[in-house]
């Protein structure tokens, strides 16, 4: 069981009053998780990850045991903490005003 | 008793102001969707009810909400835009070629007869179309087909922000262009062509190019659909033959350079504009806040400014932010980017804040209810 923190405007979009828990299927990648969160929450897709291009939007960043993941890329392994549920895979608005 | 609903899109959010027919008592609702750019929401003519809002932010990316309780609850349908096939490309600000790359939705437009079938206005500039309530969207390629490769963004970016239905022909389509120009369909949007004879622009190279004109809003009185009347980057403009040829109506107005456009319920040839200085000085001529009205289809404008600050004033009125409900006498509404919503009850003879704190106002419409 995987934990994912969302940011609030992403909570607030698609009704979630919490963190959401999900498994995944064969490998702990991020791409493996954004998958499993848009299928199980599908108003959430194009938020996240760009329609056309796959790609984490500009302005998201992936946190993970301290640490900013965003660019250990899609295919890279979630950190054992997290594949576990110790620890949260958290994705955020970057840190920017407007 | 009929009464009004405005429907106002913010830069941190939604707002719903709603009054009877008197129109002289609100009650604000919102923010819907708090921290977002709302650049527009429009009700389904056939169905008020029946809301669609765009929803963006540079973290989150583009959102579709659609309500069908009158704005009470709100749920997100399709958010993507795929553009038809191999996009291609449109000229960068250099003059070289940039691919095409979906933005967000300006505008969104219901159709007149069917709640589930609405258009909607994107950036980098194409038309979609969902004819399933806002599930799924499907671009309308010819529009772009006509002469997009020449298209190039303007400051605001190369936005589609103006969709006009024509009531007496369901065929017939006008769109607006900022920094390419005002386009017709007469096959349902399938073929598209430039219609822009009679616009100078002094900004552009050849300065009647058939396309390049920045166009800021077009408008139409539903019972004369063939008469435009267009607030252009400069000057305000009036086709009486469906957009074939245009001539500058802009007369005795203190500047002609202004966003929003819009015509009279009842009075086909009364038209506003809100005059702003020059397109480096996005704010009132003399820190006056007047909308101009003219009775005559332009040329002739007369300052309203009953109500409306007289001094100091230096907020701007964006292109969609601007609308009139269909009751007797008309109301007149506008929304400013210092987060004023003003309201006129006779026309726009006299005007009261309905709301003065909103976050900058992108857009309003309005819907009059039975």
């Amino acid at each position: 069981m995987i934990r994912v923190v969302l940011p609030a405007p992403l909570r607030t979009l698609a009704k979630l009053p919490g963190e959401v828990r999900l498994d995944l299927d064969g490998k702990a990648t991020q791409r493996a998780l954004i998958d499993a969160l848009e299928a199980l929450h599908p108003t959430l897709r194009g938020t996240i990850r760009d329609h056309a291009t796959r790609e984490r939007r500009a302005y998201v960043r992936f946190f993970a045991c301290g640490r900013d993941v965003s660019h250990d890329g899609l295919d890279a392994p979630l950190p054992d903490a997290v594949a576990e549920g110790r620890e949260p895979f958290v994705v955020l608005g970057a840190l920017a005003g407007g | 008793m009929s009464g009004v609903r405005l429907l106002v899109g913010t830069r941190k959010g939604a707002f719903v102001l709603s009054s009877d027919g008197r129109r002289s008592s609100w009650d604000v609702s919102g923010p819907h969707f708090a921290g977002w750019e709302i650049y527009h929401l429009k009700g389904a003519p056939s169905e008020p009810n029946r809301i669609y809002a765009s929803q963006s932010s540079s973290w989150f990316g583009q959102v579709i909400l659609r309500s069908d309780d009158g704005g009470k609850s709100w749920d997100a349908v399709g958010n993507e835009f795929r553009y038809e096939g191999d996009p291609g490309t449109h000229q960068w600000y250099d003059g070289t070629p940039h691919p095409w790359e979906f933005a967000r939705v300006w505008h969104l437009e219901p159709s007149l007869a069917d709640p589930d079938t609405v258009y909607a206005g994107v950036e980098d500039a194409a038309l979609f179309r969902s004819s399933d309530g806002g599930k799924s969207w499907q671009e309308l390629p010819g529009l772009r087909a006509c002469s997009g490769a020449a298209w190039q963004p303007g400051a605001g970016g190369m936005c589609l922000h103006t969709i006009l239905l024509d009531p007496r022909n369901p065929a017939r389509l006008h769109v607006a262009i900022s920094s390419a120009g005002a386009f017709r369909s007469d096959d349902a949007g399938k073929t598209w062509r430039p219609v822009n004879r009679g616009l100078v622009s002094e900004q552009i190279p050849d300065p009647r190019a058939e396309v390049g004109h920045c166009v800021h809003r077009i408008a139409l009185h539903p019972s004369r659909p063939d008469v435009l009347f267009m607030q252009k980057h400069w000057d305000v403009m009036r086709s009486d033959d469906g957009g074939e040829s245009w001539r500058e109506v802009s007369g005795n107005l203190p500047s002609d350079f202004g966003f929003p456009i819009d015509v009279h319920a009842h009075e086909p040839e009364t038209i506003y504009v809100v005059p702003i200085k020059s397109d480096a000085e996005h704010f009132p001529p003399e820190g006056k806040l007047r909308v101009y009205r003219s009775r005559s289809g332009g040329n002739e404008w007369e300052a309203l400014t009953n109500g409306l600050p007289q001094r100091d004033c230096y907020v701007n009125v964006l292109r969609d932010a601007m609308a009139v409900d269909r009751l007797d006498p008309c109301g007149v509404y506008f929304g400013t980017t210092g987060g004023q919503v003003y309201g006129s009850a006779d026309g726009g003879d006299h005007w009261t804040p309905i709301v003065r704190d909103l976050p900058a106002v992108l857009s309003v419409e309005v819907q009059t209810l039975p």
